[in-house]
């Protein structure tokens, strides 16, 4: 695209930029050029005193039972959601991909979850989930007589929160995977057919190797938004628990800074993160034309 | 033979007819139970089975919720932010859209990228010094600390660009000739050119800020002050007993306008996803 241009005001492109640079630098790099400053030290208890302590926030970190588990368990709980939450919105979306009346009133109610806040989604399955007035166990005692302690029990906490976050980000890979769906032209399935493929065959050789590109984008994006926006989930349905079960990275960093009032070892952690991020964009850029088939 | 071929069709549409209602209900389910609940009285509530619908409408939970939380206070709060980000991050949006898409100067690829990088800090990296900075300007508790973290982004500045640039050049070779000075052009021709782009952005905006909840959780704790979102666990905090039509009123209250906001702007919404994607 040729670059257009109004060359006699040479002022005018910086007065333009200013106002979002002054919001960016004082809101975006300082406080994250703050977060590497303030990992290095620790405050003194009782009083606002801070002692500079090298990397001892960090040795602290990796050497902490608790943070060591909250890490695995963070890992585990991106992988579940984002290889459950891929599957399930790819089949949703090629039934929704389907030339039909009325397709878009069901396309609109499948992107609904992705419009609610975490907040809203954590009360609508702690609601379903309860014990005594939920409708899950209803349906399970119902179909196969027994009911599951959602909230109480560890394992069953975290199984709620993955399900939880699936519900809420499944409009956001739906509309990819729709969109990447939609750009498979209709003449390659047509030949397949001939070829006297059947459905699973398309499906597994032709449209999974060429929704390729919009899956790599979408596992980055999702582990983004897994990590982060896992905390108004958690916050509302579970605050970390049962016994820790729960306690993903996110929601450790910010029981740290804003319940122990530990702001060093906090700001460690969010410096662990941005690392995270900024390996993961690495690989997005570095690879996320590569290893992938293109059309 | 054509017309076996027919009927299978039509057999195969009202199959998949059936399919997706039934998915659609259940990706709907948690909204409509919890709209249902929250009409019920409390000793309906802990029937056994569940039943599904109110046996009245009982608004109860709805007065009670609104009181307990001061939810009007609180959703009053969410749409001032909520606006002031939407109308803030889309005029900075435009401005420094507007000088990347139609200025060469100096440091161009720079700032450009300056901009671009801003993507990788989400505010959970840096909420821990955010937090003291903005104290210590004496912002907890104002809109003005609530808002300000949000007010420029990198997503609204590249998406501006990206659209600006499509805008052909002779349009703005020939309003040079006129004497058209940049600002003018910008307000007078790209602007009323843009009506889509901006609509898109302003609700992922707006929605984005809505929904925020670690910040606000963060820099408001004075009851008056609190956000909508803060309003959910203020309800499980002091719901005695988990009243679920209770809370599930309160959760309603909160998810409406998010609801409608999305209905009215959804083909802009969905657009605006598919180029960027909300984050907070």
């Amino acid at each position: 695209m040729k670059e257009q241009n109004y060359n006699s005001h040479f002022l005018v492109p910086y007065l333009l930029i200013i106002p979002s640079m002054i919001i960016l630098i004082l809101f975006l790099y300082w406080p994250t050029i703050q977060s590497f400053i303030l990992s290095l030290y620790r405050t003194a208890p009782f009083g606002s005193r801070v002692i500079y302590s090298g990397l001892e926030n960090y040795k602290k970190l990796f050497t902490d039972p608790a943070y060591l588990d909250s890490l695995q368990r963070s890992a585990v709980f991106v992988l579940i959601t984002i290889f459950g939450g891929l599957a399930i919105s790819l089949v949703l979306a090629t039934f929704l991909n389907k030339k039909l009346k009325g397709i878009h009133i069901y396309r609109t109610i499948f992107f609904i979850p992705y419009a609610i806040s975490p907040t809203v989604a954590g009360s609508l399955w702690i609601f379903l989930l309860n014990p005594v007035a939920g409708h899950v166990n209803y349906v399970l005692d119902f179909l196969f007589g027994f009911q599951v302690p959602w909230l109480t029990n560890g394992f069953f906490a975290f199984i709620a929160i993955i399900i939880a976050t699936i519900w809420k980000n499944m409009g956001f890979n739906i509309i990819f995977f729709l969109a990447g769906l939609q750009s498979i032209p209709d003449s390659v399935y047509e030949s397949a057919k001939i070829d006297g493929a059947n459905s699973w065959q398309i499906f597994r050789k032709i449209t999974i190797p060429l929704l390729s590109p919009t899956t790599f984008y979408l596992i980055i994006m999702n582990i983004l938004f897994t990590v982060f926006q896992a905390f108004g989930i958690i916050d509302i349905m579970t605050q970390g628990g049962p016994a820790g079960a729960t306690n993903l990275v996110i929601y450790k960093l910010y029981r740290d800074m804003f319940v122990n009032f530990r702001p060093g070892l906090a700001a460690a952690q969010s410096v662990i993160l941005l690392f995270l991020v900024l390996i993961i964009t690495f690989f997005h850029f570095k690879y996320g034309s590569k290893g992938v088939h293109y059309q | 033979m054509f017309k076996s071929k027919h009927k299978k069709e039509l057999a195969d549409k009202i199959l998949s007819h059936i399919l997706l209602a039934i998915l659609s209900f259940i990706v709907i389910m948690p909204i409509l139970f919890a709209f249902s609940i929250s009409f019920q009285t409390r000793s309906q509530v802990f029937t056994y089975p569940p039943s599904f619908f109110p046996d009245k409408l009982y608004f109860g939970n709805y007065v009670r919720a609104w009181n307990l939380v001061n939810m009007g206070r609180l959703l009053t709060n969410s749409l001032i932010a909520s606006v002031i980000v939407m109308v803030g991050k889309l005029t900075l949006g435009v401005l420094s859209g507007y000088a990347f898409s139609h200025f060469k100067f100096k440091g161009k690829k720079f700032l450009f990228f300056a901009i671009l990088f801003t993507l990788m800090l989400p505010m959970q990296v840096r909420v821990v010094p955010l937090f003291d900075f903005v104290s210590k300007l004496g912002l907890t508790n104002t809109y003005t600390g609530l808002v300000m973290p949000f007010l420029a982004s990198a997503t609204t500045t590249f998406l501006m660009r990206q659209h600006f640039l499509t805008i052909p050049t002779s349009l703005m070779e020939s309003a040079q000739l006129d004497g058209c000075g940049p600002i003018r052009f910008l307000f007078q021709i790209l602007i009323p050119l843009s009506g889509p782009t901006l609509a898109g952005l302003a609700t992922v905006n707006f929605l984005v800020m809505w929904n925020a909840y670690l910040w606000p959780l963060i820099i408001l704790n004075s009851d008056s002050m609190k956000v909508s979102q803060q309003g959910i666990r203020m309800l499980f905090a002091s719901a005695a007993e988990r009243e679920w039509g209770l809370i599930m009123a309160g959760t309603i209250m909160v998810v409406i306008p998010t609801l409608i906001v999305f209905l009215l702007a959804q083909k802009f919404f969905v657009k605006g996803i598919a180029t960027q994607g909300l984050k907070e």
